[in-house]
């Protein structure tokens, strides 16, 4: 065990390095860092349903709320994000709960489950481009601007900015740790098992799937809303639909679902991976960064379903012990 | 003269859960051979590892001295051994003729299909008048000729038959084993697992007893139906 | 009746028809093969690009574009599944959703790699006709009756054919399949490739009546997924009655409302008919 031990000496100095680095760089590297640190949140937000097979294609639902409730709210009531963003939250849990409670109710799962979220994601699209006279549609729109403002949470100071990224990244550690150390943890892992048997053994079924489902999407929120307030620009598109959410997936199983650290370990790699194309193909060839992307987004699933850092964590703590057959979502 | 199948030495099971152990054993041509024994002995395993649906872990399987351990279902039928699967297996929304249809799936079969299926419908004439019908709503007994008819379309060199009796009622049971003997008649090799001993003994020549995956004994029909133990524990005397 | 709400309908009938042929590729592959191709829209958009490519830039008679286009689409179906699917067929089921999410994402950049975001079409005008007061595009009948046409070969060749019959087959029991000398995997290579094919010929009708780009999958992509989920995962004949609901759904909405709400209405219907019937219309 004490190898173990040093396994984690050995990543959280480094963590902690690279963490309090980017105070000390240039503006560009804490944009790469505060998007890294929201991003974290939103792909650890994700796993928490996803690590007990309950995926959702959906969660850019969630993104949108978060990001547009608080926008709307603030440009034409003067409501302030910090009471916005709770806000969003609130009506980001109720909207997955309304189709949350229904579906656990009749034990909608595997591929329904999957394409009603996925339904769910492109209604939150749809009512954002329907009422393009509020949202500006496909357009996009911009909170209004009052520059340097806490009180409008607008911090064009990057530094700032990455202080609340960083706070918020740490909110989803700490509701993982509590989920991870906490009795619904045992409880939804016997549920992904088995769902009829963990109900037969006195699970509440429904009530644990939807706990983890309202800390799910609340987080997801957040996380959207921190974005929107970030880049002061938000698009249906980029916040809601398909697309995003098969990211979002896709990260988190890049860096690992199963583990804490996981989701950020996706977030950094996928984000550095994309600046990494976007600078090796700048303009020239436009999608070219994409196609990479999702050919190794494939691969992944056919070669690392456990992600990053459960397969490093397989590599490094089980030597001797013969390799399992991977699942991604086992 | 080399036997139509051999088995030697077959270990075969499930992951880390073996289930047949140093199985030896072999059919002659146009033998009938029995395999009998109790729930969970292992005869369905057999079956399985013979026709391809399970590679065995170690041993061999020699059908005219090839060797076809480890091939696939498919490769199997092909060399020419036909599987009735337990439980019948049919083909739920498909007609009987669509299953006898699928049954001809091999090249050959399938240009001869014409004759073989009159001859089945031959054989199992309330077929012939139920042939359009979905074979999921036939009664058990019909099913189980259904299934058996599909196995011959393939004019099989071997015809594994496993618990064809499972689920039926006794009238239904004579009938299936009656059948087995018109099979027989015909010409073909048959090696049956069994659960209904007494049943079973009457129809094969030679049969094996299986209990927790290995075999206890072995000999003619007839010997095995005077042996005390079988006498005892499978005919209840 | 209002006349332009009869158009609607009818309309709503029409578009049915090509939603209907996308929705019977889905499920015909989800009810063999037990995988959902996620990516299922996005292999129609190679096609259709492949249309107006083959038509465009190298001037091939429209017809034989689309031929080839189908050839395409089938070479495509049959690459997806030996290369995407056939590595992780054991794994668990949402693995096969994510790998075709990857795909999804692949073809998507691809496309924009090669031609750009701009919206591309094949400058054909088809006439309008008028019947009676209600204005029908002559591509959106075509694109119906060539639907309805490859519905009806596709039922024939399950019904009727050797080959047909086995896919059935092989769909209600896989492992007994085998024992009927059928190699499993052609089957189902030959099943993706005729979900490829259905794709291709969707493109064909679709690329008529719209523009094309790398994004468009994501504008009927999710609809096809509502469809076939609605109508019961895997039931041809119960995505064929959800498609035309839905277009009834989306075209008379859209009478009365913006047609993103018309949109929002689909979805919100298939939510909530779903969450009172998980199976959909004819699932077991």
């Amino acid at each position: 065990m004490s190898g173990a031990r040093d396994l984690r000496l050995g990543l959280y100095l480094p963590l902690a390095v690279m963490v309090v680095a980017p105070f000390f760089l240039s503006d560009y590297f804490l944009h790469l860092a505060v998007q890294i640190a929201i991003w974290s949140l939103v792909y650890t937000a994700w796993a928490l349903m996803g690590r007990f097979r309950l995926t959702s294609l959906g969660h850019g639902a969630f993104l949108g709320v978060g990001a547009y409730v608080p926008t709307l709210l603030w440009n034409n009531y003067g409501v302030t994000p910090w009471l916005g963003i709770p806000i969003a939250m609130a009506l980001s849990v109720a909207l997955a709960l309304v189709v949350g409670y229904p579906s656990s109710r009749q034990k909608v799962v595997g591929h329904y489950f999957a394409l009603i979220t996925l339904a769910l994601g492109q209604v939150v699209l749809l009512v954002i481009v329907a009422a393009r006279d509020v949202t500006g549609g496909s357009l996009g729109m911009t909170p209004r601007t009052v520059g340097h403002s806490w009180y409008a949470l607008q911090l064009p100071n990057k530094a700032e900015f990455y202080v609340v990224a960083l706070a918020a990244w740490f909110v989803g550690l700490v509701a993982w740790r509590l989920v991870e150390r906490g009795m619904i943890r045992l409880a939804l892992e016997a549920v992904a098992e088995d769902e009829d048997a963990a109900e037969a053994a006195g699970v509440d079924v429904l009530r644990e799937k939807l706990k983890i489902t309202a800390l799910s999407t609340g987080l997801t929120a957040l996380g959207g809303a921190l974005y929107a307030q970030y880049l002061m620009y938000l698009s249906p598109d980029a916040m809601s639909g398909v697309g995003i959410s098969l990211e979002i997936v896709f990260a988190a199983i890049a860096g690992g679902m199963y583990n804490m650290l996981g989701p950020t370990v996706g977030a950094a790699f996928t984000i550095l991976l994309t600046e990494g194309l976007r600078v090796l193909f700048g303009t020239h060839f436009v999608g070219a960064a994409n196609t990479i992307y999702g050919a190794l987004l494939i691969m992944f699933i056919i070669f690392m379903p456990r992600g990053i850092v459960g397969t490093a964590e397989r590599l490094l703590t089980s030597p001797r012990r013969p390799p399992a057959a991977p699942q991604a979502a086992e | 003269m080399t036997a139509l199948l051999t088995l030697d030495s077959v270990n075969a099971g499930y992951g880390s859960f073996a289930a047949l152990f140093d199985i030896s054993l072999d059919v002659e041509h146009g033998e009938a051979v029995g395999v009998v024994g109790p729930n969970g002995a292992g005869k369905t395993t057999l079956m399985r590892v013979i026709s391809g649906l399970l590679p065995p872990q170690s041993g061999r399987i020699l059908l005219e001295g090839e060797s076809l351990a480890g091939a696939p279902a498919y490769r199997v039928v092909a060399a020419g051994i036909a599987h009735v699967p337990e439980n019948r297996r049919l083909f739920p929304r498909l007609t009987v003729e669509e299953n006898l249809r699928m049954g001809a799936y091999l090249p050959a079969a399938r240009r001869a299909f014409g004759e073989r299926v009159a001859w089945v419908y031959e054989l199992f004439p309330r077929l012939k008048e139920r042939r359009r019908q979905m074979a999921g709503t036939l009664s058990g007994g019909e099913q189980q000729m259904v299934a058996i008819g599909r196995a011959l379309m393939s004019k099989p060199k071997l015809l594994l038959m496993d618990e064809p009796s499972a689920g039926l009622a006794p009238l239904v049971v004579e009938q299936v084993f009656e059948l087995v003997k018109r099979i027989r008649a015909e010409g073909f090799t048959v090696l049956i697992v069994e659960q209904n001993v007494r049943q079973v003994l009457a129809v094969v020549d030679r049969a094996y007893l299986l209990e927790t995956g290995r075999i206890k004994l072995a000999g003619s029909a007839a010997a095995l139906q005077q042996n005390p133990v079988i006498q005892r524990s499978y005919l209840g005397l | 009746m209002d006349i332009y709400l009869l158009e609607a309908i009818i309309n709503g009938l029409l578009l049915g028809g090509v939603l209907a042929l996308l929705s019977l590729g889905l499920n015909l592959i989800f009810g063999v093969i037990d995988v959902v191709w996620i990516c299922y829209a996005e292999v129609v958009m190679a096609a259709m690009y492949a249309v107006f490519w083959l038509y465009t830039a190298w001037h091939w008679p429209l017809l034989l574009a689309c031929v080839a286009a189908i050839a395409f689409a089938t070479l495509l179906g049959l690459l997806v599944h030996v290369i995407v699917i056939e590595p992780i067929l054991g794994s668990a089921p949402i693995n096969q959703l994510l790998a075709t999410g990857g795909l999804l994402f692949f073809l998507q950049s691809l496309a924009t790699l090669l031609f750009g975001t701009d919206f591309r079409n094949l400058g054909i005008r088809l006439p309008v006709l008028e019947l009676g007061g209600i204005f029908i595009s002559f591509s959106r009948l075509i694109a119906f009756g060539v639907a309805l046409i490859g519905a009806v070969g596709l039922y024939l060749f399950l019904a009727r054919t050797y080959l047909g019959t086995a896919i059935r087959a092989i769909a209600q029991d896989r492992e007994v399949m085998g024992l009927m000398g059928a190699n499993e995997r052609r089957i189902y290579i030959l099943t993706s490739a005729i979900g490829g094919g259905l794709a291709g010929l969707a493109a064909c009708l679709l690329v008529l009546q719209y523009d094309v780009h790398p994004f468009i999958g994501l504008t009927f992509g999710p609809i096809t997924f509502m469809v076939c989920v609605l109508g019961g995962l895997g039931n041809m004949i119960g995505g064929f009655i959800a498609a035309f609901v839905i277009s009834q759904i989306i075209a008379v909405g859209g009478y009365y409302f913006p047609i993103e709400a018309a949109e929002v209405l689909a979805f919100v219907f298939f939510i909530v008919m779903i969450l009172i019937r998980p199976q959909g219309f004819l699932g077991k």
